[in-house]
């Protein structure tokens, strides 16, 4: 395998654009990826589009082509992967394969949803649609009430409490309100999250994330070609994704995810890296318990420790190690599809030192960890200064 | 009949549309005495972890269960 670097990004703000369709933010992304690598549509080799559910939303299929050659990529393989909310985790995972074994030199990998077209009870069945649909999905579970499950049993096994849980809500609204893209600028109180209506208990409002239209985009080179395309590549140290059961009623714990601590494990021997050294991160917060585990899962911190550690602020934007400096999916926004690669562009931004008000000051060596429906696939990225 | 004890269960106060007209309800993880788990839904008084519970009468082909 030869050694990978990230050498164009691109975003869209994360929002509800009631003007704005699937395509329209898919290409903005991906024409200001290519602005950023400074290369021409016809230079890309091979396309891939992460979107979880454009059939669905948007009723479209064959998206991936839909979506390429609008961007004027004409000709080459163009794919789109599904992987529930780590869909475009997932299709940066296979384009790093591509460019990591030789296939091809450079790979464009955007991720786009469309999700605010239909009305909540709708986007809640669309998103339950990711959990298994013969079972847990069959009696009424929502995915907040999945994750209010989980949390329910964090709680009862390591004293995790509701205001923890908040506390991931204040913080990565706070990191938010800095972020110019994000879909929610808005400072909370810890009051405003402990008492804000219930979704499914113990989660109320604000440990949900929100529901959002937005698309990201980065390409994809060898490392050895990456200043042809900027000055400042960023290293792909170290990536896995791994997989599990869709229900969570045949794990044989809830409060811990396999498939994250695996793709962690692996992603971390491969940068050749330990937990305690990852100066940041971007964690999937679908649920503020979400961000809680994955603390503990990928070695941030001790198991169970994880809410402790978020009320002690070592997370927050100037903690000892931030984790969603961007807002994460509860400030910053969360088009489904679209989340993984804009984890990558985060992670980017800093390294880069590009974040502007967010920028933090240890910023060299970051982690990426995108899960797909309440733990079935997850992907983890260890990305770092080239 | 079967039984068994809740492994965890929460309330959900926002719902898909299809079930919109039952919220609030109860939804619990079951360890089943027979071995596994499953997903179901709660009638009657809530059920926390570690309450006993046993199936009740199914409603539209979606198992329920009581707490006991």
């Amino acid at each position: 395998m030869r050694p990978v670097a990230v050498v164009g990004i691109g975003k869209t703000a994360f929002g509800a654009f009631a003007d704005r369709d699937l395509r329209s933010l898919a290409i903005e992304a991906g024409e200001k990826c290519l602005q950023n690598a400074q290369l021409a549509p016809s230079q890309v080799q091979s396309f891939y589009l992460g979107n979880f559910a454009g059939p669905s939303f948007v009723g479209q299929n064959h998206l991936a082509p839909y979506v390429s050659t609008a961007l004027g990529i004409q000709g080459v393989p163009s794919t789109r992967i599904e992987a529930a909310c780590a869909s475009s985790g997932s299709a940066f995972f296979h384009a790093w394969t591509e460019v990591a074994a030789g296939v091809y030199d450079l790979v464009m990998v955007v991720g786009v949803e469309k999700m605010t077209s239909q009305p909540t009870a709708r986007v809640s069945q669309i998103l339950a649609e990711a959990g298994d649909c013969s079972g847990e999905m069959r009696v009424g579970s929502t995915f907040a009430s999945l994750f209010a499950m989980i949390a329910r049993r964090h709680m009862y096994e390591f004293g995790t409490k509701k205001e923890h849980l908040s506390m991931v809500a204040v913080k990565n609204h706070a990191a938010g309100a800095l972020n110019p893209q994000a879909h929610m600028r808005k400072v909370i109180t810890l009051e405003q999250a402990m008492n804000a209506k219930p979704i499914a208990e113990p989660l109320n409002l604000y440990d949900c994330s929100l529901v959002s239209d937005g698309a990201a985009a980065v390409l994809l080179a060898p490392l050895e070609r990456a200043r042809e395309f900027t000055t400042k590549p960023v290293r792909v140290l170290g990536i896995a994704q791994c997989s599990d059961y869709v229900a969570l009623d045949q794990k044989a714990t809830i409060t811990t995810f396999p498939a994250v601590r695996r793709a962690g494990e692996q992603a971390y021997k491969m940068a050749g890296v330990a937990p305690p050294e990852i100066e940041f991160a971007e964690l999937h917060d679908c649920f503020t318990i979400a961000e809680i585990i994955a603390t503990e899962d990928l070695g941030f911190v001790e198991k169970g420790q994880g809410g402790p550690y978020a009320f002690a602020g070592c997370t927050a934007l100037r903690g000892a190690r931030p984790v969603n400096t961007s807002g994460g999916l509860k400030s910053k926004g969360h088009p489904v599809g679209a989340t993984g690669v804009a984890q990558i562009c985060d992670l980017a931004l800093q390294v880069r030192g590009e974040a502007g008000d967010r920028q933090i000051e240890r910023h060299s060596l970051g982690l990426a960890e995108n899960l797909g429906g309440s733990g079935a696939t997850c992907v983890v990225s260890i990305l770092g200064a080239a | 009949m079967r039984s068994g004890t809740v492994y965890t269960e929460t309330v959900i106060w926002s719902a898909p549309e299809v079930f919109a007209a039952d919220v609030p309800y109860q939804t619990a993880i079951v360890e089943l005495d027979s071995g596994g788990r499953v997903t179901v839904r709660i009638s009657g008084d809530r059920a926390a972890i570690g309450d006993r519970v046993m199936e009740a009468e199914p409603r539209n082909g979606i198992p329920f269960f009581r707490k006991v």
